[in-house]
């Protein structure tokens, strides 16, 4: 079964101004004659960006949760958290739910984002026909989920900035957040820079 | 949808611009992940080339250490962190394990030492304070050995002194540990200048050796010639020369101390370290020990030497020229003596004048001049040094009436001729005193005084009945007459009284009287100027 699209017809929408215009022959790339903006069916090197981001964020994971995110330093010592040692922390002191929060939030979902985003690119990038369907919904759900993983760097700043009384207690953004911060925007980059449509260009250019 | 197809195809579209060969955006979204690996990368050999050397200390209790909390400090700077908490093979001691920085990695080396620090209280000091609030943590003092190496032993106190204070180490030996304790004060001057580090047994249990440490630049006060006594606590001394009290400063009192003094001899060389020296009991055993020339002399006395202690002195005229070494009684002739040895500093003694001492101007031996003053009539004598104590003491005095007598130099020891003290006189008269009492008739005194009292007491008894009856009988009688007197004196009052009748009578008359007065004064008038009349009587009044 073939889906008829505007590629297929040879159509393509400016970004800009929406005009839709035929897309010159032999894939050279348009300008789009009204506004003079690039054209481009899919968004361009989709693929091969999301790879590089999500390499990256793959990169970034590891220091995000070896290296302190909060140093607490207090009159009674200074104490550096990893996102891990909060979790624990939490957990051993009787707070279960909020320990399955942070750890949800700040490690699952992540970690789950970048599995799903490479199974997408994957998947796209061999031409998959299978769970089309379930891709898409895969990744509208990665799209909504990923803001919410910058809670943990929120709060920290937040802390941060509150808790600033000298030598009595001061707690600091580690180097993990940044790079846990990192992690998050190159996901969301990388989510953002995937395009959909490829998920089912396969079933076209399998008939057509 | 076949059929939908033309209606997508509106022949208005208009075509899009063919754009120029753009650069490929393909090269540049690499960058990306290539930062990542380069700061992954950084970080990795950051981490890697940053880890200090690892270590093994061993404590024999972990208490207040915790792993991945537990700092380890030099000089209050965090060099290293505990990791691991573990129990040696055979449970004995505790294994800490652990993390040196970078840095500090020459620090590690064979005589390097770790201790836990504590809030602690020793006597005058109060140590890690700030440990209370933050937890325990491992001191560290960077030994100055070349010899690196990874496992230690913990110490269980701070040490004293850490390797980089400038001073010196001493050694001092004593028979017993006094009343001081590790950091216990070294004072020159009762200024506290270090502190005593370490003390032990001799291996032969004779002895304790005590390591002190003096830092600098107060080390250069301690010389060869240099004596260290104990400054522990109050050194209360009742002696011959009264009760004495002595203490190096409150702080002393509490934990004891050491000090020391140096003599103002400038050809004492300065000690070195190490140096060894004995620890006197006080300061006078300290001082009195520095006189080089030391000449043993016993006395011989025929009195009891009860109040005469070890360590008394010899005193010449104020002056303490000896001390008494030892007592032994002597059995000699039948008779006993007692012998009181004595080590006597005859240096104390050297008179100081100009050019030296008389002794080196006359150029005599020493022995000849102790002959010379024996044969002016210097002797030794019992003597008390307090009446209240009944110390005794022995003193050197000329005695110029005293029987020529000479020092027995082929005695061991000398033998110094001695005279009967004063005590002894004062002894005799009191017991003749003692006897003259005994003598008296005590017994008939009484007698007789008990006697008299009951005589006394009879004629008292006797006084008592008479006293008795004069109140029963007399006194009855005595109130009547005086309420008879009472009421004589009444009526007399009543009679003499302004408006009585006898008043009144008397006062007419005294009238009566006084006219009788005034006409014997006419009779006598008229007698005068007519004494005829006496004889013709008067005549008749003429018409």
């Amino acid at each position: 079964m073939t889906a008829p699209t505007a590629a297929g017809y040879g159509l393509v929408a400016c970004h800009v101004c929406e005009l839709v215009t035929r897309a010159p022959r032999g894939g050279a790339e348009g300008v789009c004659p009204r506004c003079g903006a690039q054209l481009h069916s899919r968004k361009p090197n989709a693929v091969a960006r999301t790879w590089a981001l999500l390499i990256a964020a793959a990169i970034l994971y590891l220091p995000a949760n070896i290296e302190p995110v909060m140093i607490t330093s207090s009159f009674l010592g200074t104490q550096s958290d990893t996102i891990l040692s909060g979790v624990a922390y939490l957990y051993h002191s009787g707070s279960w739910p909020l320990a399955v929060l942070v750890f949800a939030a700040s490690i699952l979902v992540p970690l789950l984002k970048l599995i799903a985003l490479s199974y997408l690119a994957a998947s796209v990038q061999s031409r998959s026909r299978a769970n089309l369907l379930q891709r898409t919904r895969l990744y509208r759900v990665l799209e909504f989920v990923g803001r919410w993983s910058m809670l943990d760097v929120f709060v920290v700043m937040v802390l941060a900035a509150l808790v600033n009384m000298g030598s009595l207690a001061n707690i600091q953004a580690g180097r993990g957040a940044m790079f846990f911060g990192g992690v998050v925007v190159l996901t969301m980059l990388a989510s953002m820079s995937f395009d959909p449509r490829m998920i089912w260009d396969a079933t076209r250019e399998e008939n057509g | 949808m076949a059929e939908t197809t033309p209606q997508l195809e509106p022949s208005g579209l208009p075509q899009a611009q063919v754009a120029g060969k753009r650069r490929s955006s393909f090269s540049l979204v690499w960058i990306v992940p290539l930062i990542a690996v380069l700061i992954g990368a950084w970080l990795a050999w950051k981490t890697i080339s940053e880890k200090g050397p690892t270590f093994v200390i061993h404590f024999k209790t972990a208490e207040g250490l915790e792993a991945g909390k537990t700092k380890i400090k030099y000089k209050s700077v965090d060099v290293g962190i505990v990791e691991s908490i573990e129990l040696s093979r055979d449970r004995s001691t505790v294994l800490v394990n652990a993390r040196l920085e970078k840095y500090a990695e020459s620090y590690l080396v064979a005589d390097s030492r770790f201790w836990v620090v504590r809030a602690r209280i020793t006597g005058a000091t109060v140590q890690g304070l700030g440990t209370l609030l933050s937890g325990a943590y491992i001191g560290m003092d960077v030994g100055k050995s070349k010899q690196a190496t990874r496992i230690f032993t913990g110490l269980e106190d701070q040490p004293i002194v850490t390797a980089d204070v400038p001073g010196r180490h001493f050694v001092l030996k004593s028979p017993v540990l006094g009343s001081f304790s590790l950091g216990s004060p070294v004072y020159f001057r009762k200024i506290a200048v270090g502190e005593v580090e370490s003390y032990e047994l001799d291996k032969d249990g004779k002895g304790v050796t005590i390591r002190i440490f003096v830092r600098a630049p107060h080390d250069q006060y301690v010389n060869t010639a240099t004596r260290f006594w104990e400054a522990s606590g109050v050194d209360v001394k009742l002696d011959a020369s009264g009760v004495s009290v002595e203490t190096e400063s409150l702080a002393a009192i509490v934990i004891g101390g050491i000090a020391f003094q140096t003599r103002g001899d400038a050809t004492a060389e300065p000690a070195a370290e190490d140096a060894e020296f004995r620890l006197f009991r006080n300061r006078a055993a300290a001082l009195a020990h520095r006189d080089v020339v030391t000449t043993p002399f016993a006395f011989v006395f025929k009195e009891s030497l009860r109040g005469l202690s070890v360590g008394a002195p010899v005193d010449f005229r104020g002056i303490v020229v000896g001390e008494i070494t030892d007592i032994r009684p002597l059995y000699a002739d039948g008779q006993v003596y007692m012998v009181a040895f004595a080590d006597v500093y005859p240096e104390r003694m050297a008179g100081r004048q100009i050019g030296g001492s008389a002794r080196e101007r006359l150029g005599l031996t020493r022995q000849q001049s102790v002959d010379l003053l024996v044969k002016d009539g210097l002797r030794a004598q019992l003597r008390t040094g307090s009446l209240i104590t009944g110390q005794l003491y022995i003193a050197l005095d000329f005695f110029k009436d005293s029987a020529p007598a000479q020092v027995a130099w082929n005695d061991k020891p000398p033998r110094f001729p001695t005279v009967e003290g004063a005590l002894t006189g004062i002894e005799e008269n009191i017991a003749q005193i003692t006897k003259k009492i005994a003598a008296l008739p005590i017994e008939a005194i009484g007698n007789d005084t008990k006697r008299v009292l009951e005589t006394l007491d009879a004629t008292l008894k006797t006084i008592d009945v008479a006293v008795k009856q004069i109140d029963a009988k007399v006194t009855p009688e005595l109130r009547d007459s005086l309420v008879d007197l009472r009421r004589t004196l009444a009526e007399v009052d009543r009679v003499l009284a302004q408006d009585s009748p006898l008043q009144d009578e008397l006062r007419s008359a005294l009238r009566e009287v006084s006219r009788a007065a005034a006409s014997l004064r006419v009779l006598t008038d008229y007698l005068e100027q007519h004494p005829d009349s006496v004889i013709r009587g008067k005549p008749e009044d003429k018409p």
